[in-house]
């Protein structure tokens, strides 16, 4: 199912959301299994949430789709190719990812933040480079304040900027690292609600979160990881109303 | 009160410290600036190299800069200058002529530069893993997230103890004079103390240090300053302001973004 846009299509910036597949992908640290043959599908233009207990391997998960941890055997599928062959930077450019502590670089403002890799990566001329920095930083609602640095911004406003940070790169899917973790509680609707707009825009999303009302209303599967392993796999409803592992059980009684 | 004449004599004869004064002031404080400038130049320079060998990843550059470092800090001074100074005069004759100057600065340099690179590598050190994660995710390959992002911020980091280094350096500078310069190359001490042997007391000496206090002393007030600036920011008080207000943000922006609409889908 997916979330139709309540805007005229022509108004908003539409996204192309590739298909991610990952294949039975294991990751270690050192000789210590975190993530164990992990298998799921996300569609095109749709919004996965992963929910789990911490140490579930829910970050190393998002970590190994681009490689910022190279997996220790199976396979990523970016738009039905595997993201193991390419070169790494490459990979990167096409795959977003929005960290729960910003990582915002703070010697620079913040359309500085999201330029730097426009010229840098891109290689973009740096008056066009500028301008798209200008025209992201509008999307997420901070047209006023591009030349204000990280220090000098909320956590909310922080995170939006790294959301354009990330999807001014043009990704095609966007990964995001509990990115509300950190930020004061009356902030965290505002950032959900770009996230939830980038998903009606056809951007694929993986979401790892604990925001389970997030979860419920946005996502079109959600994926429930317990011990570096996927318990349950489904629609929101199903797995929130209808849990089959005690695992999920347990934990949906201690957060909702 | 015959020792206190002494005392005077011998270290405030004010006579033989303006004798001495046009040349600490022609001579010293040029040749010594002259040195301690150039040895730290060329001291960041070998130190930055010497630090992003020391946290890179390959053993084959890491235990080289590390032994590198353990080298030139663990051995005195005095000892490196006379070793390079002398031991390589003669090979130094065909490319600089029969000055030991230059590699009285080239010892400073390498003595200073393993002292930098723990400078730098402590601050680049510093800078939070994400930020190198960031540009990462970004797309950037390492060596530019180092040198656009990472470096830059650890660089200023260290800024308070690159200052003291250079004050170390400015002191040891001294000791090139064991190389033994030409009259025109001498730096502080070695004006003061030779118009110290001259004169018979040591008045020219405290000149001369009394020079090395005027450049030292106001650069480590300096960066006393520039240090507790860094620790507490230069962030001026603001009137509160409420959290809510950005929450309108979204709303009012030229690009529409339509906000969530709960439920409306399930």
């Amino acid at each position: 199912m997916t979330y139709t846009s309540p805007l005229p299509v022509q108004d908003v910036q539409k996204y192309r959301g590739s298909s991610l597949e990952l294949a039975d992908l294991t990751m270690a640290y050192g000789d210590i299994e975190v993530l164990r043959q992990v298998s799921f599908t996300v569609q095109p233009g749709t919004t996965t949430c992963i929910i789990g207990p911490s140490g579930s391997g829910k970050s190393t998960l998002l970590r190994g789709v681009n490689r910022l941890h190279e997996p220790k055997s199976g396979d990523v599928l970016l738009a039905g190719e595997s993201a193991l062959t390419v070169k790494p930077d490459r990979l990167r450019t096409r795959i977003g990812l929005v960290f729960q502590h910003f990582n915002l670089f703070p010697d620079h403002t913040a359309l500085e933040n999201v330029a730097l890799s426009l010229r840098n990566v891109k290689g973009m001329p740096k008056a066009q480079a500028r301008e798209v920095a200008h025209r992201r930083l509008a999307e997420v609602g901070l047209a006023e304040r591009t030349d204000h640095r990280p220090r000098d911004l909320s956590g909310g406003q922080q995170q939006r900027v790294a959301i354009a940070r990330a999807l001014a790169m043009e990704p095609e899917v966007m990964l995001f690292d509990e990115v509300t973790s950190a930020l004061d509680p009356e902030l965290v609707k505002g950032v959900l609600n770009l996230m939830a707009t980038l998903g009606q825009r056809g951007m694929t999303m993986v979401v790892v979160t604990h925001e389970m009302k997030f979860a419920r209303r946005v996502a079109d599967q959600v994926v429930f990881m317990d011990e570096g392993k996927v318990v349950e796999v489904g629609a929101p409803a199903d797995l929130f109303d209808n849990p089959q592992s005690p695992r999920l059980q347990r934990f949906l009684s201690e957060v909702l | 009160m015959d020792w206190l004449d002494n005392i005077i004599k011998t270290f405030f004869d004010w006579e033989a410290m303006w004798a001495v004064f046009p040349q600490l002031l022609g001579t010293g404080l040029v040749n010594t600036l002259v040195i301690s400038l150039a040895a730290t130049v060329i001291g960041v320079v070998l130190g930055m190299i010497i630090a992003v060998m020391g946290i890179s990843t390959s053993a084959w550059l890491r235990i080289p800069a590390r032994i590198y470092t353990d080298i030139f800090r663990g051995l005195p001074a005095i000892l490196t200058i006379l070793l390079i100074g002398q031991g390589f005069a003669r090979f130094a004759q065909s490319i600089f002529g029969p000055s030991p100057y230059p590699l009285g600065i080239l010892a400073l340099s390498l003595i200073a530069s393993a002292y930098i690179g723990e400078i730098f590598r402590a601050g680049i050190q510093s800078v939070e893993r994400g930020q190198l994660e960031a540009c990462r995710a970004l797309g950037m390959s390492y060596g530019k997230a180092m040198r656009l992002v990472v470096v830059p911020q650890g660089i200023r980091r260290v800024l308070p103890a690159l200052v003291n280094q250079f004050i170390a350096i400015v002191k040891d500078s001294s000791l090139v004079y064991f190389l033994g310069l030409l009259v025109s190359e001498r730096e502080l001490f070695r004006v003061g103390q030779d118009a110290a042997v001259l004169n018979g007391n040591l008045s020219p000496l405290v000149m001369a240090g009394l020079f090395y206090l005027v450049i030292t002393v106001p650069l480590t007030h300096l960066v006393n300053y520039f240090d507790n600036r860094f620790r507490t920011g230069r962030r001026k008080a603001a009137p509160p302001k409420s959290g809510l207000d950005e929450l309108d943000e979204l709303d009012e922006t030229p690009v529409p973004v339509p906000p969530l609409t709960y439920g409306s889908n399930t």
